[in-house]
């Protein structure tokens, strides 16, 4: 019975904080600005919708990873997952939570574009030192 | 007798603890967050005891399993005084440091107060049972105070980006430990296969700290209703 409950408050506690782990991972990204290349290349003009995610996801894969924003990637990866699996299911039922899913799923997009824009800088940074050598 | 990649998650989950006690140290938060550090170097220590205890004895062997749950329990006594640490820094202007330890001490004994009275009345088993009940409750009354943490950030609002990762992180961690052992409880046939997850979920502070240490800088700030799973 006492593990019956622990199990049930520990799974609605892990969801939280891991809906807000991943939302101040983001949080920081959405204050950067895209460059122009990136928003060419991305696809992503004005804003980001969670259409894009994929797309920018299969950008990201092809640029060489820096090993500290992998596990961030992941987490943010394993987020949208989530999300996709609330819009397919719950959010069918109540419209508030499709609307807050789309919004939070174009914020992991926008999040993958930064990280891609990073991804893209430090590539040519590495060309740099290459060439210098 | 272990898998490779026991093994190698045995390795990364040591470095990752290691890592974050030398993140700390070169961005100048090692004193800031004593009790933290403090944790990750006695789970780097426990993690050459347990080997130490395994290529000795082996892996099925009683030795091996007293060492484990025994650790586990002193290791989560451990995290408790990080968690009180991280709330006198929620905390720090009402300057209730005192009361805060004091509290965590009082709830530390009743939870293991509690749990021997559970494994009294039901176990023959006395000493593994007894460390798998501490460990539940001790990681379920954590997560319980992560949380009350967690309404004390957004309540206070706490602006501090790398605190607010170091709880949140907590929070998972706690959480996850949580889950698991209940459901070790709850499907005991589970248990072999949620024992050999453990290192796996033992990997996710290490490597969140250590993240939060490294890459966020100390004077970042972030707005933490902008994190609530509920929009405020």
């Amino acid at each position: 019975m006492i593990a019956g409950i622990i199990f049930a408050c520990s799974v609605v506690f892990l969801l939280q904080f891991f809906v807000s782990y991943c939302r101040s991972l983001i949080a920081a990204s959405s204050k950067q600005v895209l460059s122009p290349e990136v928003r060419d290349v991305t696809g992503i003009s004005a804003s980001a919708s969670g259409e894009d995610f994929q797309r920018v996801m299969q950008l990201l894969h092809l640029c060489p990873e820096t090993p500290e924003d992998r596990s961030r990637i992941q987490a943010v990866g394993a987020y949208f997952g989530l999300l996709n699996f609330m819009r397919s299911t719950v959010a069918r039922v109540v419209p508030s939570l499709r609307a807050w899913t789309d919004a939070e799923r174009a914020h992991c997009a926008y999040f993958a574009a930064v990280a891609l824009e990073r991804r893209i800088a430090f590539s040519r940074d590495l060309l740099a030192q290459q060439m210098d050598a | 007798m272990l898998g490779l990649s026991a093994y190698a998650i045995w390795l990364l989950c040591t470095l990752a603890e290691a890592s974050v006690v030398v993140c700390s140290l070169v961005r100048g938060s090692f004193r800031k967050y004593l009790a933290l550090n403090l944790y990750m170097i006695g789970s780097v220590v426990v993690s050459v005891l347990r080997y130490w205890v395994f290529a000795s004895y082996g892996y099925a062997s009683d030795q091996y399993a007293f060492c484990y749950y025994y650790s586990d329990v002193l290791l989560t006594i451990c995290l408790y005084f990080a968690l009180t640490n991280l709330y006198a820094h929620v905390f720090e202007e009402m300057a209730a440091e005192k009361n805060i330890r004091f509290s965590a001490i009082l709830l530390l004994v009743g939870t293991a107060a509690f749990s021997l009275a559970i494994v009294l009345q039901s176990s023959h088993r006395f000493t593994t049972r007894f460390f798998v009940e501490v460990s539940q409750n001790l990681n379920f009354v954590g997560l319980v105070l992560t949380y009350i943490l967690w309404g004390a950030v957004f309540k206070l609002r706490e602006t501090r980006t790398q605190l607010i990762q170091l709880v949140l992180a907590l929070g998972l961690y706690f959480s996850l430990f949580a889950a698991s052992f209940a459901l070790r409880n709850l499907y005991p046939p589970a248990s072999d296969l949620l024992k050999n997850m453990d290192p796996i979920i033992g990997c996710v502070l290490p490597l969140t700290w250590a993240y939060a240490f490294w890459r966020v800088p100390s004077d970042a700030r972030l707005r933490p209703a902008g994190l609530a799973v509920v929009p405020r």
